[in-house]
């Protein structure tokens, strides 16, 4: 027990709490506000909302998707179907960084395949105004891995609704909407809420696909990081790095505190 | 983001499936039918034109020939086998310290302190809630200058990383035995502590260490935020700087570690679902 809390103290406490320190701090080490009064405003206040944003947008949408997919899935006759279905979105989920950037530039580049099928049917993405390198292709690249984490997340609350409920219900004159309205919804509702958080955390966090995609030109909150940790920053703004830290902790503590209280409500039922 | 998904796992999804019973009301509704199959074709387009698009990319040539040219020049390319031992050797170390770490502290936690479980629960999701962009800024701060310095900063920072699903790959393997039982028959034999764990526990957790060793060396393989920050030419960040010279190169070689890290991933499925046969199959002679 006690090497694992010296390590963890090591390596996980006291780097987080220099960041939280540092945040606090002038560069003459005097305690102040100035940092995080810094970063809520001009460009680190839209990277902030951009990335804000960008895991609202990653959440919702994947959460959506993803829930539609798993009840697709879930339903299907063939065991060997749903196997793989889950075995696939495990990995699927695990993309991410260079790998599902290099992906993506072969498919939707100004030269991709996709592009190039688009181009002969004259739908040719580019000539609309697309641009894989910007805040939207980041929105459709996220979609790939956080699709596949909701049916990972979502596939045991949609096991856990018994046909006995569905029989029930219709044993008592419940039409298929009813059922949904009144049963499967409110039970169901925690658990996608959880997934969604759970999503929300993922797209807000992520920094190597964004970066490596759009080779750190978008203004998102983790980028601003690396930006200032590979020293394109004002001299004397050095300390903004711990602040964005300090406040993309924040947000994620939020997200996991509304996410711990979801998964308490969920796990009610489906248990 | 990857860090998140192994929370969950791909077994946690797999074994909940076997208890969903085919619903002869729902094959009935023919509706229901199609509605499903436009879903998962569209799916199926979305997740596999991507894949296809990057394998192609991979056996072109600069004409769009087909070619193997980018797969056959990936080992003698400058500097991948220096980056890719690098990220070997990070591998195997971030493995053996997570292995010592871990399977100790999660046996001892099950046997002695079982009111524990919680808080190491909680600390071990921590690295999901602290995102390793904000880590690798706080742990470049706070070490000191010689491990700066050193590649291995980043293995001793990947144990943290790999923590949430190592410890729940153990602690699912611990609850799937019979420990206590175990350990007190060992003890009674006059077993030590060191061969209790050695000959008893460890071949007992075979298959739930395995597959925390797969996810940490996935981790590690496919790991670039922390290495590229920290500076260092890892395989992930190698790929990255190669792609200005010869994108096909690059592609080839990133395909090639995604296909890797599916194989790896695919073994502790396989491993999982014949042992999880195998337990059913004692309990059904006991």
């Amino acid at each position: 027990m006690a090497p694992f809390v010296i390590y963890t103290l090591l390596g996980l406490g006291i780097p987080t709490l220099a960041v939280i320190d540092l945040a606090f701090r002038s560069n003459s080490n005097r305690l102040t506000l100035s940092n995080l009064h810094t970063v809520v405003q001009g460009t680190y206040r839209v990277g902030f909302v951009n990335s804000i944003l960008l895991a609202t947008i990653t959440s919702i949408v994947p959460g959506i998707l993803g829930l539609i997919l798993a009840y697709a899935v879930q339903t299907a006759r063939s065991n060997i179907f749903r196997r793989l279905v889950a075995t696939a979105s495990g990995v699927l989920a695990n993309f991410g960084g260079i790998n599902l950037t290099f992906m993506f530039i072969a498919t939707l580049g100004s030269t991709g395949a996709l592009t190039l099928w688009l181009n002969v049917i004259r739908l040719n993405p580019w000539h609309y105004g697309f641009n894989l390198y910007s805040f939207y292709g980041v929105v459709i690249v996220y979609m790939y891995f956080q699709v596949p984490l909701m049916v990972l997340v979502i596939t045991p609350a949609l096991g856990g609704l018994r046909p006995s409920w569905r029989e029930a219900a219709e044993n008592l004159g419940a039409s298929s909407f009813n059922y949904w309205r009144t049963v499967g919804a409110p039970l169901l509702l925690p658990s996608v809420l959880g997934g969604v958080l759970l999503l929300f955390g993922s797209g807000f966090a992520a920094y190597a696909t964004a970066d490596t995609l759009t080779a750190g030109t978008v203004t998102l909150a983790p980028i601003q990081i690396g930006e200032v940790l590979n020293g394109n920053v004002i001299s004397g703004e050095e300390h903004i790095g711990y602040a964005i830290g300090f406040g993309m902790l924040v947000v994620l503590s939020i997200t996991m505190i509304l996410y711990g209280l979801v998964r308490k409500r969920a796990s009610r039922w489906l248990r | 983001m990857a860090s998140v998904v192994s929370e969950i796992g791909v077994e946690e999804a797999l074994g909940e499936l076997p208890q969903i019973q085919s619903d002869p009301a729902r094959e009935r509704r023919p509706r229901l039918r199609i509605w499903r199959a436009v879903v998962l074709f569209f799916a199926g387009v979305y997740f596999l034109i991507p894949l296809y698009a990057g394998l192609k990319f991979s056996f072109e040539n600069d004409q769009n020939q087909l070619s193997l040219y980018a797969v056959k020049s990936i080992p003698s390319t400058a500097g991948f086998a220096s980056a890719f031992f690098l990220s070997l050797r990070l591998a195997a170390v971030t493995t053996a310290l997570t292995m010592v770490l871990m399977v100790p502290t999660a046996t001892y936690v099950h046997l002695k302190l079982p009111k524990m479980r919680r808080v190491l629960d909680f600390v071990t999701i921590l690295p999901i809630v602290i995102p390793p962009i904000v880590l690798i800024l706080g742990v470049l701060k706070a070490a000191p200058l010689w491990l700066r310095a050193s590649p291995y900063l980043l293995a001793l920072v990947y144990v943290i990383l790999a923590l949430p699903f190592v410890y729940r790959s153990l602690d699912a393997g611990l609850a799937a035995i019979d420990l206590k039982t175990l350990v007190e028959a060992s003890r009674s034999l006059g077993g030590r502590w060191v061969s209790t764990l050695w000959h008893v526990i460890l071949p007992n957790l075979r298959a739930a260490m395995l597959s925390a060793i797969v996810l940490t060396i996935a981790l590690v393989l496919g790991e670039f935020t922390m290495a590229s920050l920290d500076l260092w030419t890892t395989f992930p960040v190698w790929i990255y700087q190669f792609s200005q010279l010869d994108a096909h190169i690059a592609t080839a070689a990133s395909m090639m570690s995604l296909i890797g890290t599916w194989l790896l991933l695919s073994v502790i499925v396989s491993v999982d679902r014949s042992q999880s046969r195998r337990t059913r199959r004692r309990a059904g002679t006991l």
